[in-house]
């Protein structure tokens, strides 16, 4: 065949790694291309391009952006790279509006315009602080989906907030409702008596999406990010948050969800927890604790209401071949929960956020071995877009898990909400159907949710999945079907 | 918690999507990285607690300063300037890197002092450096336009702020065309510079004492306020400026008792000089901009100043250090057949009017001499539109009545333009690139891109000190 590829670098031009995601899938569309990758020059971009047989320029810097495009002959060059321009001119559309105003460059410009705002900051990590630093500066409280931002302007930021009664939700906070308002990857729910401070995202979206099962709305659930609690950073974040809720006279109980803390940051944590007028549930999800789903089951108790049968649909059959369990997540607490599950029946499990330093996975993500893997940690997101807005690495690895024979069940979460794929069944549920493998799917979402959650369900089980609403659900009945443990 | 009625989103643009589709109001910000290689130390430069209080002191100092018009003097007496010494626009130069009008000024400037006959001799003397001192005005509280040379005998405007007693000073201004400040020297330009010092200094002397002495010195920010309601933006356009000084010292003048032809020439003098009040402007500027000098941890620009090789700022976080660059060439129009090739790069101290927030950032009170520096109205608007991303305040009491009275952009922040790679737009007088040709048109021009960097770079490791502290 006589392909073309065609490689340029165009210095200074900008768009969000979302963007270019939509840009190049539009571009992949195109006649006569056979691939198409429109991603900044960042380290990891460049190494996928190389993968994909590109050679990008070695004075790429991450300030370039690369247009890379495998043609099946040169004649479809000039038609490719005008729907390039097209594609990125659409994606920028909403820059050129009617108003004469440009729009503001900065966060404190934008702040400046919108006086009332609070501020969301989804910006590469090394640029996060500058602009979460823009909105304490002008008063406002904000919230940091950016993650890969280092601890001491964590420490930095949060040691501003605290002076000056600000609250900052992050870094690497994927979720938080506020007064009902979802940002980042937040589930619609009724307001409703409960509160929640989480430093985990998804075990967040968890149990916004058990408590609205079981009928509970929830007013407030504030993320902190998955360092607050950490021995270092001594839930500043954390304590503003429970004063914030305990002022709330909407909410009548408090939940924190997080990871152990350090010792003496839980000691702290429980005498703050003490001195609210508002009673406080500690979720910790950890080896010997309860999991997300029994936490949640507590809350209900002491609210007084009925814990309801968490639903099951779809059935799978238990595995006949392989010996090890492959957990393929992009919830890293979701993931979490799965490994303290999995590991004190089956042992071991291997992951890219280990439970134990040895149990670590190498680059190519696989051992001969029970694995999960978290393909929303930060390695993983450096230079790319979160894997519930990009699903191919992760459709990537399940066609490799398929296809290994000592793969006995794959166990999958799906979580939905504002930000998330608008219609991941979509994509998942061919991948689904292609394994012989039983899949077990935890499904995290409420009625509301933009992609609706009975039609996500309906999708994934006529794939061959047995989906479940909780995850540690999941995880036990994937557990069930290994061969030989049932 | 109450629902919030607004969210500022940055970055991802679906996220910004998901909030508008719950019925939020959603302001998006055209994010876009930072200058490269500049993101650690803008961490350390935000992240620093000293920061945020400080701008606000330097930015309310620099507010807080009224300058009046207290007296007109040599500069012999009142900056003690001694034969020999030379000042000049811009950070410090030598004369081997002296560019082409700052020769010529330097040359006349000579003459002028009697230091040579004629001002081709000079050329030894400067190059032989004996007896010859070079010094930027800004290091005497002072500030000069295009070549900006002072010499002893030179007349100065001083402008004072009365509640602090601070001072800063500017030389006369000699007109357009052929003058020392763009580099000519012709005898035309010292039989001038020898009546201003004979006749119009001592004029203005006795009305600006009298004046301040009865009524109270004249006061020069306030006339700044009115001007920029009145289409001058103080650095190309000084119109109404000039005659609002007129109309506050030609009284004085006509009843100091002095000839009265003498009188009447400098009326006639300063009334068809539209720049006369440029040297007033600019050390208004400098007295505010000097107010906000030396506040650890400040990032504000204090000042922007070229000699016509080098263009340097200074920052208020980092001490007199001058951060430098080349000088770039102004793009703009040209006077009768002189092109691009004529034009000398970038000189002279009235950037300080852009440091303060008039002159380019406020083109858009200026729409009738746009052209002259090649732009559009449109063009105007959006240039102080886009120097408000740049700047820390808004200025209450200069304020623009086309932007619905919006203040002008005050305050340039060096984290801001490492941020935006947006850089200060700045209106100027492009003189001609050998030394005696004078003025060859007027443009627009920025300052080299790298010196931004450099001062955030020093700003930061004055950060991470502090911090060590």
């Amino acid at each position: 065949m006589n392909t073309l590829s065609h490689v340029e670098l165009r210095p200074g031009a900008y768009a969000d790694s979302v963007t270019l995601l939509q840009v190049s899938r539009a571009v992949q569309g195109l006649n006569g291309v056979l691939a198409a990758q429109v991603a900044m020059a960042t380290g990891l971009n460049v190494e996928v391009l190389t993968e994909m047989g590109f050679e990008v320029p070695p004075d790429a810097t991450t300030n370039d952006l690369v247009v890379a495009l495998r043609l099946a002959d040169a004649s479809a060059l000039e038609a490719a790279l005008a729907g390039v321009e097209r594609a990125l001119k659409d994606a920028n559309r909403r820059e050129s509006g009617p108003s004469e105003l440009a729009a503001p460059r900065t966060t404190a410009s934008a702040l400046r315009r919108a006086p009332e705002g609070l501020a969301l900051i989804s910006v590469p990590g090394a640029s996060a602080l500058v602009e979460a630093m823009d909105a304490l500066d002008a008063g406002h409280d904000v919230m940091i989906f950016s993650d890969n931002v280092p601890l001491d302007q964590e420490l930095t930021l949060k040691r501003t907030a605290t002076e000056r009664g600000l609250l900052v939700m992050g870094p690497d906070c994927g979720t938080a409702v506020v007064g009902g308002l979802g940002l980042g990857f937040a589930n619609t729910v009724e307001p409703g008596p409960v509160g929640i401070v989480a430093a985990s995202g998804t075990g967040c979206q968890q149990l916004l999406a058990l408590l609205d099962h079981a009928g509970v709305g929830v007013t407030s659930a504030l993320g902190v990010g998955g360092r607050d609690l950490s021995a270092e950073v001594r839930g500043l974040s954390t304590r503003e948050a429970l004063r914030r809720l305990d002022a709330d006279p909407a909410v009548e109980l408090i939940v924190v969800v997080s990871k152990p803390p350090a010792k003496e940051v839980a000691t702290e944590l429980r005498a703050y927890s003490d001195g609210l007028d508002t009673p406080v549930e500690l979720a910790l999800l950890g080896a010997g604790r309860p999991d997300l789903t029994a936490a949640t089951e507590r809350v209900l108790t002491r609210l007084g209401r009925e814990v309801p049968t968490w639903p099951v649909t779809g059935k799978a059959t238990a595995a006949t071949s392989g010996q090890f369990l492959r957990g393929l997540f992009v919830g890293g607490t979701l993931c979490d929960e799965a490994m303290l599950i999995a590991s004190s029946v089956l042992g071991p499990v291997r992951s890219n956020i280990p439970l134990s330093p040895e149990l670590a996975l190498g680059a190519d993500l696989t051992a001969a071995d029970h694995t999960m893997v978290d393909f929303g940690d930060d390695a993983l997101t450096a230079g790319r877009a979160h894997p519930m807005i990009d699903a191919t690495l992760r459709l990537d690895h399940l066609a490799r898990a398929a296809a290994d024979e000592t793969t006995a069940v794959i166990l999958l979460d799906v979580v939905l909400g504002h930000g998330s794929e608008p219609d991941p069944a979509a994509l998942l549920g061919p991948a689904i159907a292609a394994v012989r493998q039983p899949v077990v799917v935890a499904l995290v979402g409420t009625d509301a949710d933009p992609q609706g959650l009975e039609g996500q369900v309906r999708a994934l089980v006529a794939a061959g999945a047995e989906v479940h609403l909780s995850n540690a659900g999941a995880t036990r009945r994937a557990i069930e079907l290994m061969k030989g443990q049932s | 918690m109450t629902t919030p009625t607004h969210v500022v989103s940055a970055g991802v643009d679906l996220f910004a999507d998901a909030v508008a589709a719950q019925a939020v109001d959603v302001t998006r910000v055209d994010w876009r990285p930072p200058l490269p290689g500049t993101e650690a130390d803008l961490a350390a430069v935000v992240g620093d607690p000293r920061r945020h209080a400080a701008n606000e002191r330097a930015v309310a100092a620099m507010l807080g300063v009224t300058a009046r018009l207290v007296d007109v003097a040599p500069a012999s007496e009142v900056l003690g300037l001694q034969r020999g010494q030379f000042l000049h626009a811009g950070p410090p130069i030598t004369w081997d890197r002296a560019s082409g009008p700052m020769r010529g000024a330097l040359m006349g400037g000579a003459a002028l002092e009697g230091l040579v006959t004629d001002p081709e001799d000079a050329v030894a003397l400067f190059e032989s450096g004996s007896g010859v001192e070079l010094e930027p005005c800004h290091h005497r509280r002072t500030v000069g336009p295009m070549a900006g040379v002072v010499t002893p005998s030179m007349w100065m405007f001083v402008l004072e702020d009365t509640t602090t007693g601070a001072r800063t000073h500017c030389s006369l201004n000699e007109g357009l065309g052929k003058v020392l400040r763009y580099g000519a020297y012709g005898p035309d330009v010292l039989t001038r510079l020898g009546w201003m010092r004979d006749v119009l200094g001592p004029l203005l002397q006795s009305a600006v004492r009298s004046v301040r002495d009865s009524t109270g010195p004249v006061d020069v920010t306030g006339i700044l306020t009115q001007m920029l309601q009145m289409g001058d933006e103080a650095h190309n356009r000084n119109r109404a400026g000039t005659l609002m000084m007129l109309r506050d010292l030609a009284p004085a003048m006509v009843a100091s008792g002095r000839d009265s032809t003498d009188v009447a020439e400098a009326l006639r003098f300063i009334g068809s000089n539209d720049h006369f009040f440029l040297n007033l402007a600019m050390p208004a500027c400098k007295l505010a901009l000097d107010a906000a000098r030396d506040i650890d941890g400040s990032t504000m620009v204090v000042a922007m100043a070229r000699n016509g090789t080098d263009f340097g700022i200074q920052v208020s976080g980092t001490g007199n250090e001058w951060f430098t660059g080349p000088a770039q060439v102004a793009d703009g129009l040209y006077l009768g057949d002189f092109g691009p090739e004529d034009a000398n790069p970038d000189i002279g101290d009235s950037a300080i009017t852009e440091t303060a927030g008039i002159g380019g950032f406020a083109m858009a009170t200026a729409p009738a001499i746009v052209r002259l520096v090649g732009g559009s109205v449109p063009d105007a608007l959006a240039t102080t539109r886009r120097m408000h991303e740049i700047t820390l305040e808004e200025n209450p009491r200069w304020t623009v009545p086309v932007l619905e009275f919006q203040g002008v952009p005050t305050g340039i922040d060096v984290t801001l333009v490492c941020r935006t790679g947006i850089l200060p737009q700045i209106n100027t007088g492009m003189a001609g690139a050998k030394a005696g040709v004078g003025q060859v048109g007027a443009g627009l021009v920025n300052p080299p891109l790298e010196i931004f960097p450099k001062a955030l770079t020093r700003l930061a490791e004055r950060a991470r000190v502090a911090r060590v502290d």
